[in-house]
C-alpha cells in the first residue's frame, strides 16, 4: 500500500493516525522481514504483547516500577540562560538524563523485561550502540534475576569504555562484535543471530523502535511516556503546548516517544534532528531521511536505508555511537512520508558545540545523541519570536561521552 | 517442464536424491566462479545454489559472512551475478540454478527487473532468506510472472499453518532448515528431522530438501535418506576459504565427489 506523499498536518488531524497495522506495516515502511526460524517467535511475541498491553496488572507493574525505580516523571527543565545568550524562542527540556541508568532507553527495556518475565524466559539479550541500551538491560536483567548477553560493536566498545565496565558490574557479558563496520548495525545483526539459535529460551530486548514487528510498535509504546507526560507538564508549565517539539533520530526511540503523543495535537511542529557526521554531502554521516536515501530492507523492517547502487548496506558515521546506524524506524519513515515531521542534520562539530554550549549554560552535561536535537534547537532558537517554545527532548547524560570528547579536545583522562 | 522439476523427477525415477551445494558467487573471485559452478556438477551435484553476498548476513555464521565479505570486497554484485550465470548456462543449459541471499540487494534493482533478468540468464528458482511469505507479495507475482520458482524455509520452529502457507506459494523445491541457528553452526539432530518430515509432507508435495548443519559424507548419507535433496553449504565455503587459486576447483570438486558417493550408496 503506497500513500500519498504529501498530507498537510491539518489535513492530517483530520484522519485519525492509527500505525502500524494489523500486519505490522506503517504505510509501506515497516514489516516483519525475518528468517523463518524467528517469524514464530515474532508472532508469539505480537500475541503476548497484545494480551498483556492493556492488562491492568502489567500497567500497574509498570507504572509502579517507572516511579519507583526509574524515578518517573522525568521534569521538564526551562534552560532560562541557554536560551537567553540565543535571544530568540525560549529551550525546554525533557529531562530523560536524569531517569536511572542516565537514558531514556530504560523506559522500553523495563517494559520488555517485564513481558519476558511473563512469558518464562529467564535469558535476555540486546545490541548496543552508546553503550546506554546496553546498560539499561543488564540493569532490568538484574533486577528481575535474568541472564543478560550484550552485543557491542568493537570500535563502539573502544569509544564507550565506561557503559561496557557499567554493564559488567551489573553481570551482563558484554560480547565484542568484530564483523563488518564494528559498530551498531553489526551488533544488531550478531543479536540476530545470538536469537536464531537460542529462540525458545531467549527474549531480545531491542533497544530502538525499528526491527520486525512487533518492536517498532511495542518500544514506541513503551517510550510513548516521554511525550504523554510533557503532555501534561507543558500546560502546568507555559500554559499551552510547545510550538515545536526536537528530538534526536537514530534508530529513533527517544524521539518517537516523543513524537507520537504529539501527531494529533495541532499547531505543534514535530522535528527529529540525524547525525550528520562529516556533513550531508560528505557522505559520511548516519541521516538516511535527511539524505532522501531509497527505501530498503534491512533488520527485520522496510525503511530509508543507506546503501549503495547494488543494495549493499554502507557505513555510516557519526561522533555518536547511538546514532551511527544506516536505517531508522520506520514510523519516521511514515512521518516524513506523509509530511507530518520534519527531519534535518546536525553534524559532528554542531553537536560538540550545543553540547558544550549545555555544560557552560546550564551545568548539565548532555549525551552527544542528545546534543544533535540540541544543536537544531539552537540553530532555530534565534529565528524565532522570544514568546515561542521549543521542546528538546534531552535523551541522556553525557557521562558515557567524556573519553571522545576529551579526545576531540586532545586531552588525555 | 522447469528444470527444477526435470531434474527431481530424473532423480526419483532413479532412486536417488539431489545433492544441491552452495556457493557464494565471487568467492575465491569473480573468475574462478563459472569454473567452480561447473565443477561442481561433475562432481555431482544436481542443483547449484548460488549465493548472492549481502553486507549484512544475519542469518549466516562465520565461514559464509567472511565468505560475503571476500566476495563484496571483490566487487560482487547482483547484476554481477546475474552475468555468471549467463556465462553458466553457455555450456550448461540443464542443471537448476537457484539464487540465494537477502531481499535488500533485489529491492534496490526492483523486483520486476530481476525476474526478467533471471528469466533471460537461466536462473530457475530465488531464495531470499529474510522474506517470509508475508512480505513476498510482489516478489512472488513477478517470480511467477518468469516461470522462477521462489523457494522457501521452514524451520523446525515453524507450525502446521504456516506449513500450509509456504505450501501454497512454494515453487520448485522446499528447504528445511534442519536446526535452529546460523548457517554453520551446531550438530544436527537426525531424530528431530525425522519427527518433523510427515507433518511437512502432509502439506507439501513438492520434493524436500535439508540443510544446515551437514558437514561431512556421513550425515550427508543419512539425511539423505530422510528427504529428496541435502544442501550442503558452510561446509564447501570452508573448502573454498582453505583453497588456493589453483587448486580451489579440483578441492571443492574432490569434496562433492565424497558426498555423492555418499548419498548414492
Amino acid at each position: 500500500m503506497r500513500r500519498r506523499s504529501r498530507h498537510s498536518s491539518k489535513r492530517l488531524n483530520r484522519l485519525t493516525y492509527n500505525f502500524p497495522d494489523s500486519t505490522g506495516h506503517f504505510g509501506q515502511f515497516g514489516g516483519t522481514y525475518m528468517a523463518e526460524t524467528l517469524i514464530p517467535a515474532v508472532e508469539e511475541l505480537t500475541a503476548q504483547y497484545l494480551r498483556f498491553k492493556d492488562d491492568p496488572e502489567f500497567k500497574a507493574e509498570l507504572a509502579y516500577e517507572l516511579k519507583h525505580y526509574v524515578g518517573r516523571p522525568s521534569p521538564i527543565y526551562h534552560a532560562k540562560r541557554l536560551s537567553e545568550s540565543l535571544g530568540g524562542a525560549q529551550i525546554y527540556l525533557k529531562r530523560e538524563d536524569l531517569n536511572h541508568t542516565g537514558a531514556h532507553k530504560i523506559n522500553s527495556a523495563m517494559g520488555q523485561a517485564l513481558l519476558a518475565k511473563r512469558m518464562g524466559k529467564k535469558r535476555v539479550i540486546a545490541e548496543t550502540g552508546a553503550g546506554m541500551h546496553g546498560v539499561a538491560t543488564a540493569t532490568v536483567a538484574a533486577r528481575f534475576g535474568m541472564e543478560c548477553i550484550v552485543y557491542m560493536g568493537a570500535e563502539d566498545i573502544q569509544r564507550q569504555a565506561p557503559n561496557v565496565f557499567r554493564m559488567k558490574l551489573l553481570g551482563a557479558t558484554v560480547v565484542p562484535v568484530e564483523s563488518g563496520s564494528k559498530t551498531l548495525k553489526d551488533a544488531c545483526n550478531e543479536a540476530i543471530r545470538d536469537w536464531v539459535t537460542n529462540v525458545e529460551s531467549t527474549f531480545y530486548i531491542f533497544g530502538t523502535a525499528a526491527g520486525p514487528h512487533p518492536y517498532p510498535m511495542m518500544v514506541r509504546d513503551f517510550q510513548c511516556v516521554i511525550g504523554n507526560e510533557a503532555k501534561v507538564q507543558m500546560p502546568e508549565m507555559i500554559g499551552r503546548q510547545p510550538d515545536a517539539v526536537i528530538a534526536c533520530v537514530g534508530g529513533g526511540s527517544n524521539a518517537i516517544g516523543l513524537f507520537n503523543p504529539y501527531i494529533e495535537v495541532p499547531n505543534v511542529q514535530i522535528i527529529g534532528v540525524e547525525a550528520g557526521g562529516y556533513g550531508i554531502a560528505s557522505g559520511k554521516h548516519a541521516a538516511p531521511l535527511t539524505a532522501n536515501a531509497k527505501v530498503g530492507v534491512l533488520h527485520g523492517n522496510k525503511v530509508n536505508l543507506m546503501q549503495d547502487e547494488n543494495g549493499q548496506i554502507i557505513e555510516t558515521h557519526s561522533i555518536s555511537a547511538g546514532l551511527d546506524y544506516p536505517g531508522v524506524g520506520p514510523e519516521h519513515c511514515l512521518l516524513k512520508d506523509i509530511g507530518r515531521a520534519q527531519y534535518v542534520a546536525a553534524d559532528d562539530d554542531e553537536a560538540i558545540a550545543a553540547f558544550d554550549a549545555l555544560c557552560r549554560f546550564e551545568g548539565i552535561i548532555p549525551a552527544l545523541e542528545s546534543s544533535h536535537a540540541l544543536a537544531h534547537a539552537i540553530k532555530i532558537a534565534p529565528t524565532m519570536a522570544k514568546d515561542k517554545v521549543l521542546l528538546v527532548n534531552l535523551s541522556g547524560r553525557g557521562d558515557k561521552d567524556m573519553n571522545t570528547v576529551a579526545k576531540l579536545k586532545g586531552i588525555t583522562l | 517442464m522447469s528444470r527444477i522439476a526435470t531434474t527431481f523427477d530424473t532423480l526419483k525415477q532413479q532412486q536417488r536424491k539431489a545433492l544441491i551445494p552452495f556457493i557464494t558467487a565471487g568467492d575465491p573471485s569473480q573468475a574462478l566462479t563459472v569454473p567452480l559452478m561447473h565443477g561442481l556438477v561433475s562432481a555431482g551435484a544436481d542443483v547449484l545454489e548460488l549465493g548472492v553476498p549481502f553486507s549484512d548476513p544475519m542469518a549466516d555464521g562465520p565461514v559464509i559472512q567472511r565468505a560475503s565479505e571476500r566476495a563484496l570486497k571483490n566487487g560482487m554484485s547482483l547484476r554481477g551475478v546475474l552475468g555468471m550465470v549467463a556465462e553458466f548456462r553457455k555450456q550448461d543449459t540443464t542443471t537448476p540454478v537457484v539464487l540465494m541471499g537477502y531481499g535488500n540487494p533485489i529491492e534496490a534493482m526492483g523486483w520486476e527487473v530481476f525476474a526478467q533478468r533471471c528469466a533471460e540468464v537461466g536462473v530457475d528458482g530465488v531464495l531470499t532468506v529474510d522474506f517470509p511469505p508475508e512480505e513476498s507479495h510482489d516478489a512472488f507475482e513477478h517470480l511467477q510472472r518468469h516461470n522462477i520458482a521462489p523457494i522457501f524455509l521452514l524451520a523446525p520452529t515453524t507450525n502446521e499453518t504456516r506449513i500450509q502457507q509456504v505450501a501454497k506459494l512454494a515453487r520448485g523445491y522446499v528447504y528445511y532448515v534442519s536446526l535452529k541457528g546460523v548457517t554453520g553452526s551446531g550438530s544436527i539432530d537426525l531424530s528431530a528431522i525425522e519427527d518433523k518430515l510427515p507433518q511437512l509432507r502432509k502439506h507439501i508435495k513438492l520434493p524436500i530438501g535439508v540443510g544446515f548443519g551437514i558437514r561431512d559424507a556421513a550425515t550427508a548419507k543419512a539425511v539423505a535418506k530422510l528427504c529428496d535433496g541435502v544442501v550442503v553449504g558452510s561446509r564447501i565455503v570452508q573448502e573454498v576459504e582453505n583453497s588456493t587459486e589453483q587448486n580451489v576447483v579440483a578441492n571443492v570438486s574432490e569434496l562433492v565427489r565424497e558426498l555423492r558417493q555418499a548419498i548414492d550408496q
